[in-house]
């Protein structure tokens, strides 16, 4: 990639920017949306470079959504492409909370939305398991791995240890299981 | 200086979440609540609001908080901040990733974090249930009740209804009409007794 093609870059931020407008849940839920648009209209990337950019959105930090753009932006049209797809991808969220947020805090005192919020509260904690039940799923199946979740949750509810300290321990306590496992394996 | 101390924070809270979504959760119920940023029940109640709007959870957020704490250029500050970590991690990325993806450590460190995020979001559903179910502190006397019993009804409700695949706006618009059913027989139920 030596030079820029800049009706790609344009492309690409309109790309996203329509994903970012009409995907709800985010992360995962657009993945099917940049399928169509990318790899079935047109054609910069294939359904295997889909699978591969999942994979490596879910092992590097940050927003799925995020990862995603940025990657398939750089794939096609280099750093103004992942520029374009990422701000694409991001401005559409952000007008839409900028108006509601003045919406909510003016409507924050009614009697009626105090009610809604009360209700909707205990309906969030239903959604937010059914994403901790999807992700348990995807978890590795191994008795180290329920460990790691169960000191995690200790540590995280009931102790009080930092997060992110709890997030580089768990991440060295699976780089040793896994090579721990490795070894034994070759044994 | 606000600004810098929004950027600040959610570039920690991008760096450090693995998943996306509402893997984010206890890192911004530990960094946003800490600081007093929002409460614990604003946060709850946000991200119903995010469910119902389109877009990554992160962006919400980080505009939600950056616009309450620091107007526009504090939802400005607070979004670049969340993103910038996984624009330069991918940019990285993109260029060795035949390398970053058959590289154990890489995968190793994966094994612990999958694992890692469940417990952590698992106490997350144990701290959102205590603002919803005693928001008034964990001392039995001070309880309420009512709402109590209408937030495990709603609650169990919404569990099934979400395991059936109903959609998020629509579990959101349910459990308002509950919580409104039930702020106006309120005075109605509490009165008899």
């Amino acid at each position: 990639m030596t030079k820029t093609n800049w009706k790609n870059v344009w492309a690409l931020f309109l790309i996203f920017s329509k994903i970012g407008a009409f995907t709800f849940g985010g992360g995962l839920a657009m993945i099917p949306l940049i399928q169509r648009e990318v790899v079935e209209k047109h054609h910069w990337i294939t359904d295997d470079d889909i699978l591969e950019i999942v994979a490596i959105s879910e092992s590097t930090p940050g927003p799925i959504a995020i990862n995603s753009a940025t990657f398939i932006g750089y794939r096609v049209a280099g750093f103004w492409g992942s520029f374009a797809a990422t701000t694409g991808a991001v401005l559409p969220s952000f007008i839409i909370i900028s108006l509601i947020s003045l919406v909510l805090s003016a409507f924050e005192q009614n009697v009626y939305v105090q009610y809604a919020f009360r209700g909707i509260r205990a309906g969030v904690i239903a959604m937010v398991f059914k994403a901790l039940w999807t992700m348990a799923k995807k978890c590795p199946k191994h008795w180290w791995s329920y460990g790691i979740a169960a000191l995690a949750f200790v540590l995280s509810a009931f102790v009080d240890v930092h997060i992110l300290i709890i997030i580089a321990s768990c991440a060295v306590l699976g780089l040793v299981a896994s090579l721990v496992q490795e070894r034994r394996a070759k044994k | 200086m606000i600004y810098l101390e929004l950027f600040l924070t959610f570039f920690q809270i991008g760096l450090f979440t693995f998943g996306g979504g509402y893997a984010m959760l206890p890192l911004i119920q530990e960094e946003v609540a800490a600081k007093g940023w929002l409460t614990m029940d604003q946060i709850v109640n946000f991200v119903a609001v995010s469910e119902s709007t389109p877009g990554p959870f992160a962006i919400n957020m980080s505009t939600y908080v950056g616009i309450e704490v620091g107007g526009v250029f504090g939802a400005v500050c607070a979004t670049l901040g969340v993103v910038l970590p996984s624009f330069i991690v991918i940019l990285i990325v993109a260029r060795i990733y035949e390398a970053f993806r058959k590289n154990r450590i890489v995968a190793g460190c994966m094994q612990g974090l999958k694992p890692a995020v469940v417990g952590l979001i698992g106490a997350s559903v144990i701290s959102m249930g205590q603002t919803v179910f005693f928001s008034a502190g964990l001392s039995f006397a001070a309880i309420n009740w009512f709402w109590f019993i209408v937030s495990a009804i709603i609650l169990a409700g919404m569990l099934v209804l979400v395991f059936k695949k109903v959609h998020p706006i629509l579990i959101v618009v349910i459990s308002a009409a509950l919580g409104i059913a039930a702020g106006l027989l309120e005075p109605l139920l509490t009165a008899t007794t």
